[in-house]
């Protein structure tokens, strides 16, 4: 198998910790807000607000459950767009009350359901886009497992963004990927290879910031090892982009975006 | 391959293939999907062609520069320089940006060739078109994608040009005008690809933030990357009728409920009903319409 593949292996397993078990640990306070407001709450996002060493902190993150029926509840870490749109209200909330945000994603994707599709999933993650790049607070993205495309990016818009060592982040699933421009979904682990998904390819080329690595043992077995360092991370990041102009906080963040791609320019 | 800018074929100075190719859609797009209808009469020769949804024969002649079935009024796919034609005032385009060449940020095997094929069978050098133009006599920045180029779908080209587009709108104070046709993200270009989403919108956000007008005119299909972005962040989204809007593609959906997906599922009159779009506009009414949008924003 190769290393990419491995990785996604490791994003997916059941017992890796989930969002709720990333805040329990890096957190005081933590107090859960619920509902966008609009139609309904949901479950595969999380979000309130906590202490961060006695700095108050928004965190918003996709949850996944390690049992079938936590899955189900959350509908396996795929939001809806009221789950996207509870998370843009609590960052709107943030800014308000100058709260610096910080998000987890662990994701396949957006749920590709009808009842999501009737409610504007599109919009939903559009307009996050959009509010996210001119959020007048910080923004700090980590990925801590799977980070499928627009349902994993409408929570990364961010001045920073930071992976676990198995974390992912991807156009589509190496399965998906694959199967549409192969037409042969055994090849994933080829597409792994190629799509340069995991945080070790995707600090090269500067979508990813950070990388966090996880114990020997399985970062089921050692969160701590891990979280230890986020805590670092944390700590130095959080009173440095605090201290930004909002001017500087936001130009910077719009340099992050603005240079990706790739092209030639000729006559 | 050196291809050609819309000022070189305005001016005739291109080889007759690109000309053809992209003024004429009858000789490439509509022939090609229509032929791969296998029910109904087949085509008895080049003069006629198949249209997709009422399944009639229609002699090429009568269909007007607006590319409508003249039985039942679907909207044929079209192509920029069509688009341009029937929205931009005579001779006021100016393209913005026609040097941006596709690169291979993932290494992507045998992705020039592609590319290659996709300029030879569009006659442009990538998914969209974008520059400065009047309409109706008023200024505006326009984009407009194209579905013969791998299904318009978004790669680091698209999104920068798209990109530079609204900045050099928000510099320049103009509204602009954007037509969406794309099948999502360009899975060849890998996370770049999704990357363009967030350019994008944030370009968007600069635009919206300076008072300045954004139109959507959302064409089919639309999906994927671009109706998570910006396709869906206009002042005033308008649709073609029927056109296929949404974020996930029907197969998936389809796959993930276990069952067939309702008639009309994600058209644009599905999207009108739940609040996604302002209005459904008919092809022969949109400049008529963006030219009163216009003037009712101009300052």
């Amino acid at each position: 198998m190769t290393e990419a593949m491995e990785s996604v292996k490791i994003a997916r397993k059941a017992e890796r910790p989930t969002t709720k078990e990333f805040i329990d640990e890096l957190f005081d306070d933590f107090i859960e807000f619920h509902g966008d407001r609009y139609f309904a709450d949901d479950a595969a996002i999380i979000g309130g607000i906590a202490s961060f060493k006695g700095i108050p902190v928004t965190v918003i993150g996709i949850q996944k459950g390690h049992t079938l029926a936590e899955n189900i509840e959350c509908n396996f870490g795929q939001p809806s767009p009221e789950g996207y749109r509870k998370a843009l209200r609590l960052m709107k909330q943030a800014e308000k009350f100058k709260r610096p945000v910080i998000t987890f994603i662990c994701t396949s994707g957006a749920y590709p359901g009808m009842g999501a599709e009737e409610r504007g999933q599109g919009e939903a993650i559009a307009r996050n886009l959009m509010e996210m790049s001119r959020l007048k607070t910080p923004i700090i993205s980590i990925f801590s497992g799977e980070g499928g495309s627009g349902g994993a990016l409408a929570l990364a818009v961010s001045d920073e963004v930071w992976m676990l060592e198995h974390g992912l982040f991807s156009v589509l699933s190496p399965e998906g990927f694959a199967s549409i421009l192969w037409r042969d979904s055994s090849r994933a682990d080829e597409a792994a290879e190629l799509m340069k998904m995991n945080a070790k390819e995707l600090l090269k080329n500067g979508v990813c910031d950070k990388m966090f690595t996880e114990a020997e043992e399985g970062l089921e077995h050692n969160l701590q090892y891990t979280t230890d360092q986020i805590s670092e991370a944390l700590s130095e990041a959080l009173p440095r982009l605090l201290k930004l102009s909002k001017k500087k906080l936001l130009d910077n963040r719009y340099d992050r975006y603005r240079k990706f791609g790739e092209f030639t320019e000729i006559g | 391959m050196k291809l050609p800018s819309f000022a070189d074929l305005k001016k005739g100075i291109v080889e007759k293939k690109y000309v053809e190719v992209a003024t004429n859609t009858s000789k490439t797009a509509i022939s090609s999907f229509l032929k791969k209808k296998s029910n109904g009469p087949s085509i008895p020769d080049e003069s006629w062609v198949k249209c997709k949804k009422c399944m009639n024969l229609v002699y090429k002649k009568e269909i007007t520069k607006y590319r409508l079935c003249p039985n039942c009024g679907a909207h044929f796919r079209m192509t920029p320089a069509e688009r341009i034609r029937i929205t931009c005032d005579e001779g006021t385009f100016e393209e913005w940006d026609a040097g941006l060449t596709t690169a291979n940020p993932m290494g992507y095997p045998d992705y020039d060739k592609v590319i290659e094929g996709a300029q030879d069978k569009s006659g442009i050098r990538e998914a969209v078109v974008t520059g400065k133009c009047e309409i109706g006599g008023q200024k505006a920045a326009i984009a407009i994608m194209d579905s013969h180029f791998m299904m318009g779908s978004m790669g680091s080209v698209v999104g920068e040009k798209i990109t530079r587009a609204f900045e050099r709108a928000t510099e320049e104070g103009l509204p602009i005008i954007v037509y969406t046709v794309s099948g999502g993200a360009r899975m060849q270009e890998g996370i770049m690809s999704l990357m363009q989403m967030a350019k994008v919108s944030e370009a968007v956000a600069r635009h919206d933030d300076a008072g300045l007008l954004y139109v959507v005119v959302i064409t089919d299909p639309t999906t994927g990357g671009v109706t998570a972005s910006f396709a869906m962040l206009g002042d005033i989204i308008l649709a073609e009728p029927k056109a296929l809007i949404g974020f996930a593609g029907q197969r998936v959906i389809k796959a993930t409920i276990g069952q067939d997906l309702p008639e009309g599922f994600q058209r644009s009159e599905f999207q009108l009903e739940h609040g996604f779009v302002d209005r459904i506009v008919n092809r022969q009414e949109l400049k008529k319409e963006l030219t009163t949008i216009l003037k009712l924003h101009s300052k």
